[in-house]
């Protein structure tokens, strides 16, 4: 239930508290096989047809570790400026859940492979210092899904479905220490550095990172505190699975337990639910006391020991840090500061990067990716990749632009005919006809008839007014349906009208 | 017949290779004596929970048509087998001895069970525990109890009693059993049988149902040295499924059987662990076990007295690191995927009917012990008692590395008592735990020790076992002792100790 009482506006809130947030961000490693199994990893199969006795847990199996999920669990804690443990082992959390099919989960507790690291994030035209407290290695969940309730959940469902397809496939927890910045920035630091983790891990290959499909997730703890007070107690809140909800999340958590603490109450230690539908978190478990999961190091598998000439080898495979990535592609690409820091808050630096690399302009690659690609993956709540057009797409349409067969409203029309599925640029504009109208035979016809329609305005342009012209390319551009050449037809006005 | 159910494992399948007898024959002739002799939970030895005559005939014949072929046959071909139920298998139920794990049919096969196959070996099916493997007597299978051939009346050891009786009873010459605190050693000791717990980590541990992770080994049990050793090879060496699974050389157990038989330990240093004797030991367990340190000196072997000064914690600590690992392993019993479900009307969510499920499928032995393993997990206790328990275990594997360096192998009785009468201690888990006073701290350390006969206690003329413990890897010393002192007491008592037990003639209608 949800009491709707008015919260305080963010300034407000933070004109009397202080946040304090911690992240934790979990991402599915792309390796081809589970963490301890070689079972498929493969999205979208059909439920349980990805199993076997190790990931169903079944008596009497056991795991082995895969090593490809260790090394991108190292060569992740590298990218973050971490220690690699010299040792470390696995260990059990022991809780009851009816996904998890041995009722443990796989996971490290004291003995991360990475730890002690950080990751430099730029809010606001700031850059802040986010230090990692560790990065370890576990195995994810089966999937409940709740049939007969109203929305999919378990309240009011008459029975649940259990697909074991997730079980096992690796993870990496990433656990920030407490982020102390400047209480206006607080949401913002916190979606920047999601945006950088995530941009750096599709850097280092070890994972697509699609948080829509759930491969990176995150985990927004937040407290208030009076400035000099010890921290607050703090909320958990758990499936914030977009950038933006990363920063509305933690907005509304801050306003929420506010109004909670302004009126005298106490923020209770809980995980919170996010809807990203209404922009407001539910409670959701309470932990009144810290959850015992009775961790103890796995028995069935024995300590890691990475060597340091292995650890040594994965540093030189290294990828160029996304700040230093970024910092190049604006001196080649000509953008100014503002410029660049939309194009990263969009998400959106790798897809105009793939873009100029087809051969487009930069400004041209950021006017579509930001524009119309933008405001149509927005309208169907996807990311930018996801929108249904490529890289290859966007620099075909500038180069249809460059050689004048399409003019900014055509190309527009080719853009949304890629984006509603139609086909490539070329296919659009073969099958709508897109085609700039600029021989001078039947340019010149509708010019003529233009004129002809509005003698007024002819006499005005006769007489040296040129700002009548655009009233005659009005009603060319109707009558060629927009795909009239507007600078010829000026030409072409004046031609007949001022010689 | 008879004497084909008497017959060495070795003998039997050097029959099969040679033609003198069929492996469909050999199988036969135990199935009969099961069917004479095993009876039911109420009456007769009741080694076994599941018996596959199908199944063993067609492996049998499959055998017998390989040799038709010409084809090369392993050294245990044609042999029959009981495999102890807490090693899954494809084609058999495999319970665990549990409620909770009624009719389930694993999916697929234990490493164990391959190699067996692949060898062909002839698995006549599945022999009764105490539930998960946790007891020393049988008795808390939910299945029923298993009887001591030498006394039916009598507890046969646990967990593996059923595979020690089926040996004993002559229904199988060859068993397989696991060892977590001394489920292979201290049946063996009571059964008058041989039972191998090898190096933990010899034997591939993939489909062998968890009772403690870090402390289970599975291992051979059989009625003479060398054919524990043959079944030794068969299943022992690396399995990539098994992490903890050593990846080296199995060390030559045969040739080490072979030599002992010749009798001759010179050269041999023995230690008498100084902790493991005295107060609480019965007078005939004692007298025997003196009898075979003279023996060892009499066949050359140098014996001294060593002292593990932290043998004493062994068992304290190992009640907290095993009901821990336990109550984790055991988690997985909750009803949603496989075995007992209760109370799934419809009226009830996931965690009721888990709740339901665990409290009416687990035994008490279960329960209790997950109840011990989960408080001493808990967060405030974790340090002072599953934390502690280690910190012993690595005290306890120091005392072997400095006893080792003296000495080539350590000896002990292997169990305080002689087989104690059915319900005796069923009250007291305290006095049963006293069983595996001398099993523990190999557990714990992980090295190798066994079970050998050593004669028959004055007072109850019970089997009492001679207990042998090597280092890690060094399995091989353990059966050159116990071939050399089985070779000895062959000469003394005219053939094996199991020669003198009870006929068991005509038990089952």
């Amino acid at each position: 239930m949800t009491v709707t009482t008015a919260l305080p506006s963010f300034d407000e809130a933070i004109a009397t508290y202080e946040p304090v947030m911690g992240m934790e961000v979990h991402v599915e490693l792309g390796t081809a096989t589970k963490m301890f199994c070689g079972c498929s990893t493969e999205f979208g199969g059909e439920p349980n047809s990805q199993v076997c006795p190790v990931c169903l847990g079944l008596p009497g199996s056991l795991p082995v570790v895969n090593r490809t999920a260790v090394e991108s669990a190292i060569r992740i804690g590298l990218a973050l400026n971490c220690s690699i443990a010299e040792w470390c082992r696995f260990a059990r959390k022991n809780y009851f859940y009816p996904d998890m099919p041995k009722n443990f989960q796989t996971s490290q507790y004291d003995e991360p492979i990475a730890f002690d690291g950080w990751l430099d994030v730029t809010a606001d035209g700031e850059t802040y210092r986010i230090e990692i407290e560790r990065a370890h290695m576990e195995e994810d969940t089966g999937k409940s899904l709740h049939v007969g309730g109203a929305t999919g959940r378990i309240h009011g469902a008459s029975h649940s479905l259990l697909d074991y397809n997730r079980s096992g496939i690796p993870l990496i927890e990433i656990v920030t220490k407490p982020i102390y910045v400047p209480r206006e920035v607080a949401p913002a630091v916190a979606k920047a550095y999601v945006t950088e983790l995530r941009e750096l891990i599709r850097a280092l290959g070890v994972s697509e990172a699609r948080m829509e499909l759930g491969q990176l997730r995150c985990d927004a703890n937040v407290s208030l505190r009076l400035p000099g007070d010890p921290l607050g107690t703090r909320t958990e809140t758990k499936n914030v699975n977009s950038l933006r909800s990363v920063e509305r999340a933690v907005t509304h958590e801050i306003r929420r337990q506010a109004a909670v603490l302004s009126s005298g109450g106490t923020i209770i230690q809980e995980t919170r639910h996010w809807h990203e539908d209404t922009g407001e978190t539910t409670a959701g478990r309470v932990k009144e006391e810290a959850e015992d999961y009775r961790y103890f190091p796995e028995p069935d598998l024995v300590p890691m020991a990475p060597s340091r000439e292995w650890v040594d080898g994965l540093r030189g495979t290294l990828p160029e840090p996304p700040a230093a990535r970024r910092a190049r592609l604006q001196a080649d690409w000509g953008f100014t500061d503002l410029e660049m820091r939309d194009v990263v808050n969009a998400g959106a630096v790798a897809l105009v990067a793939a873009t100029v690399d087809a051969g487009a302009s930069a400004g041209g690659a950021k006017k579509w990716w930001l524009g119309e690609v933008a405001r149509v993956a927005n309208e169907r709540g996807v990311a930018l990749e996801d929108a249904g057009i490529s890289a290859a797409d966007v620099a075909r349409v500038e180069e249809l632009i460059a050689a004048g067969s399409l003019n900014d409203k055509l190309a527009r029309q080719v853009v949304e005919g890629v984006l509603a599925g139609e086909g490539t640029p070329d296919e659009v504009v073969a099958a709508r006809g897109l085609v700039l109208v600029n021989d001078d035979a039947a340019l010149g016809a509708a010019v003529d008839d233009a004129i002809a329609a509005q003698p007024d305005v002819a006499e005005k342009i006769r007489g040296g007014n040129l700002g009548a012209v655009g009233a005659l390319i009005g009603a060319i551009m109707k009558t060629t349906k927009g795909q009239a050449d507007a600078k010829r037809a000026r030409e072409l006005i004046l031609e007949r009208l001022q010689s | 017949m008879n004497s084909l159910t008497r017959a060495r494992a070795s003998e039997l399948a050097a029959a099969v290779r040679d033609g003198e007898v069929s492996a469909v024959e050999v199988t036969q002739a135990h199935l009969d004596r099961i069917a004479a002799v095993d009876g039911t939970a109420e009456a007769g030895v009741h080694a076994f929970l599941h018996l596959d005559a199908d199944g063993a005939l067609a492996a049998a014949a499959a055998v017998d048509e390989k040799r038709a072929a010409g084809e090369e046959l392993g050294l245990l071909a044609g042999v029959p087998l009981a495999l102890k139920d807490v090693i899954v298998t494809s084609d058999m139920p495999t319970t665990v001895g549990s409620k909770l794990l009624e009719g389930w049919q694993p999916p697929y096969d234990a490493t164990i069970t391959r190699r067996l196959r692949e060898a062909g070996i002839v698995i006549l099916g599945k022999t009764n525990l105490d539930e998960f493997a946790m007891g020393s007597s049988t008795e808390n299978s939910a299945y029923g109890v298993t009887r001591n051939p030498w006394d039916l009346t009598r507890i046969p050891g646990g967990s593996g009693g059923g595979s020690a009786a089926a040996l004993a009873a002559f229904e199988a010459p060859l068993a397989i059993g696991t060892d977590t605190g001394g489920s292979i050693r201290q049946p063996a000791a009571v059964t008058g049988t041989v039972g191998v717990k090898p190096t933990y980590g010899g034997v591939s541990r993939y489909g062998l149902v968890a009772c403690a992770s870090s402390l289970d080994q599975a291992g051979p049990c059989a009625r003479t040295v060398l054919d524990a050793a043959l079944l030794h090879t068969v299943i022992a060496g690396h399995d990539p499924l098994d992490s903890t699974s050593i990846d080296q050389p199995v060390p030559d157990v045969v040739a080490a059987a072979r030599r002992g038989a010749e009798g001759d330990l010179s050269g041999l240093r023995v230690g008498v662990v100084k902790e493991l004797g005295g107060e609480g030991y019965q007078a005939g367990v004692e007298a025997r076990f003196n009898d075979a340190v003279a023996l060892l000196s009499k066949l050359g072997a140098e014996v001294v007295e060593v002292s593990c000064p932290h043998f004493k914690y062994g068992l304290p600590a190992y009640y907290l690191i095993l009901p821990s690992e336990v109550s984790s392993n055991l988690a997985r019993f909750d009803a949603m995927r496989y075995g007992l479900r209760v109370g799934d009307d419809g009226s009830r969510s996931a965690e009721e009917v888990m709740s339901l499920t665990r409290g009416q499928g687990f035994g008490a032995e279960a329960k209790r012990r997950i109840m011990l393993g989960t408080y001493a997990l808990s967060s405030g206790y974790y340090d002072a008692y599953y934390g502690q328990a280690q910190k012993v275990r690595t005290l306890i594997a120091r005392d072997f590395e400095a006893a080792f360096a003296q000495v080539d192998v350590l000896v002990s009785p292997t169990t305080p008592t002689t087989a104690f009468p059915i319900g005796e201690k069923v009250d007291d888990p305290l006095a049963m735990y006293m069983n595996d006073l001398c099993t523990i701290p190999s557990n714990l350390a992980g090295n190798a020790s066994a079970s050998f006969p050593a004669g028959l206690a004055d007072e109850d003329g019970l089997p009492v076992g001679l207990h042998v413990m090597a280092p890690v890897m060094a399995d091989d010393r353990l059966y050159l002792v116990g071939a050399a002192v089985e070779a000895a007491y062959a000469a003394q008592w005219g053939g094996t100790l199991l020669e003198q037990a009870p006929a068991l003639e005509g038990i089952a209608p």
